[in-house]
C-alpha cells in the first residue's frame, strides 16, 4: 500500500514548522513518529498535500521535573517514556500505559505527542492523560497555550488543535504515592484495545479514563464521583459505561464493550487498592 | 527528492519520491531482499529493520525519515561466512521453518537483547510481541534468543 504522492517538508525547528503549516494551512498535516498518520496514508484515508516532518525537532524530546508537574516534550519517543525514571516515579500510569502500546518497534519511533495528536478513542495515552488529569500545551501563531486533557479530545480523531498549531509539550501532576492500573483487553498482545481501562487513585480522589468506550477518549466521570462519594470498587465499577456511546464493530457490540468497562475498571480499582 | 542512508555501512544515495516507503526502498532501489513484507501494514513484524540501531517496521516509514540515518537489515549482520550469533543460534535451535519471518524475527531480537542482556523467557516473548510466525515455531524461537542470551 503507497500513500498518495504529496510534497514532503521537514522542519528544524518548531518555529519553522509553525512557519510551514501557516504557508500550507489545511493541505498540511504534521508527521511525528509517523505510526498513526503513514498507516492511515496508506489506507488512503488521509492524503495531505503537503508532509511537514516533526520527527527530528530534539528540542521537543525530553522529560523535565517542573515542581508540581512532570513536562514531557510532544516529540518524546513511546520507548524513552516507558522507561523514564521520572516518569515511573511521578506518573506510573503513564509508564504503564506507554509500556502496552503496539510493539517495541512501534515504541521505538511513536511519539508522544504523536498519539496525543492523533485523537484516536482507541489509543491507550489519551485514557491515562485523562485518567492523571493532564494537560497539552499548543503553539501557534497566536502564541502558547494550554488545555485540560478532558477539552482537548474533542471528537473521533478530532482534537482541539487549530490547523495552524502545534503540540508542543504533555504535563502531567506529579503523584509519586498515587497507586494505579492500567487495564487492557485485546485478543492479540500488539492489537489496540478492544477496552481499556486507565486508574489512578491519589489520596483517595481517583482518576479512571477510558479507551475505545465513546467516539473520543473519556473520563468516567459517574465511577470517579461514586468512589469520592465512599462506594466499594464493585459498586463503582457498575457505572463505568454510564454515558458512554462505545462504537460496534467485528470484535464487539456496545453491550459487550460497557460489560468489559464495567469489569476492566473494577480490576483497575481493585488493582489500585479500592 | 535525495536520499542517503547508511546502509549496512555502506552510504548509498537515491532519487525517491517522498511517499517512498524504507521496505520498498531497501528492496528494490537498494537491492537488498531479505527484508520480506508482509501485513504492510505494522502488524506482523516481518519488515523489521534497525535504524540507528533500534528495530523498527519499514512498512512502516517513508525513505525520506531514514535519511542520514543508519540503516541495518538482515544482510548486515553476518561477518563474511561467519553468522551472527542471533542467526547462528536461529540455525541450531531450529528456529524457522518457512523462513518468512525470520529475517523480521532476527533483527527484533537483536534489538531486544540490546535492550535487555538478560531477558528471561517471558521477557523474550513479550519484546517478540510485534512479530508473528504463522508456523508456530514461538518455541524454538525463544530457545534461541534465550541461547544468545545466556553466551553473552
Amino acid at each position: 500500500m503507497i500513500p498518495v504522492a504529496f510534497d514532503y517538508e521537514r522542519a528544524t525547528s518548531t518555529e519553522q514548522a509553525l512557519s510551514l503549516l501557516a504557508e500550507h494551512g489545511d493541505e498540511a498535516k504534521l508527521m511525528a513518529g509517523g505510526h498513526s498518520l503513514l498507516p492511515l496514508m496508506k489506507y488512503r484515508l488521509a492524503a495531505p498535500a503537503v508532509l511537514i516532518d516533526i520527527g527530528r525537532l530534539e528540542e521537543l524530546s525530553y522529560v523535565r521535573d517542573e515542581g508540581e508537574e512532570l513536562a514531557i516534550g510532544a516529540l518524546t519517543r513511546h520507548c524513552e517514556v516507558e522507561q523514564n525514571d521520572l516518569v515511573r516515579s511521578q506518573v506510573g500510569l503513564l509508564a504503564a500505559a506507554t509500556s502496552q502500546v503496539g510493539d517495541p518497534q512501534v515504541r521505538h519511533r511513536g511519539t508522544i505527542g504523536g498519539a496525543m495528536a492523533h485523537g484516536d478513542p482507541a489509543s491507550d495515552l489519551p485514557a491515562a492523560l485523562i485518567a492523571l488529569r493532564g494537560s497539552l500545551v499548543i503553539d501557534g501563531p497566536s502564541g502558547r497555550r494550554q488545555v485540560e486533557a478532558d477539552s482537548f479530545f474533542t471528537g473521533f480523531l478530532e482534537t482541539d488543535l487549530g490547523e495552524d498549531e502545534m503540540l508542543i509539550e504533555v504535563r502531567l501532576p506529579k503523584l509519586p504515592d498515587s497507586t494505579w492500573s492500567f487495564q487492557k483487553f485485546n485478543r492479540r498482545a500488539q492489537d489496540w484495545a478492544i477496552v481499556g481501562s486507565a486508574v489512578v487513585v491519589d489520596q483517595g480522589i481517583c482518576g479512571v479514563g477510558l479507551v475505545n468506550m465513546d467516539s473520543r477518549p473519556i473520563r468516567a466521570t459517574a465511577v470517579e464521583e461514586a468512589i469520592k462519594n465512599g462506594s466499594s470498587a464493585a459498586e463503582a465499577s457498575e457505572l463505568a459505561a454510564e454515558g458512554c456511546e462505545p462504537p460496534a464493530d467485528i470484535n464487539a457490540g456496545m453491550d459487550y464493550r460497557r460489560h468489559l468497562a464495567r469489569v476492566l475498571t473494577r480490576r483497575g480499582l481493585e488493582e489500585s487498592g479500592r | 527528492m535525495q536520499v542517503t542512508i547508511i546502509i549496512n555501512g555502506e552510504t548509498v544515495s537515491h532519487d525517491v519520491e517522498p511517499r517512498t516507503l524504507l521496505v520498498h526502498y531497501i528492496r528494490e532501489q537498494a537491492a537488498l531482499t531479505g527484508t520480506n513484507i508482509g501485513c504492510d501494514s505494522s502488524s506482523c513484524g516481518a519488515c523489521t529493520i534497525h535504524v540507528n540501531g533500534e528495530a523498527a517496521k519499514s512498512c512502516t516509514m517513508l525513505a525520506v525519515q531514514a535519511d542520514g540515518q543508519e540503516v541495518t537489515t538482515i544482510e548486515g549482520l553476518a561477518d563474511g561466512e561467519t553468522l551472527h550469533p542471533m542467526q547462528q543460534a536461529f540455525h541450531e535451535c531450529h528456529a524457522l521453518q518457512c523462513g518468512y519471518c525470520t529475517p523480521g524475527m532476527v533483527m527484533a531480537a537483536i534489538s531486544l537483547l540490546d535492550e535487555n542482556p538478560q531477558a528471561d523467557e517471558e521477557e523474550i516473548r513479550e519484546g517478540l510481541e510485534g512479530n508473528l510466525c504463522r508456523c508456530t515455531g514461538y518455541h524454538n524461537i525463544v530457545k534461541a534468543v534465550l541461547q544468545v542470551g545466556s553466551d553473552q
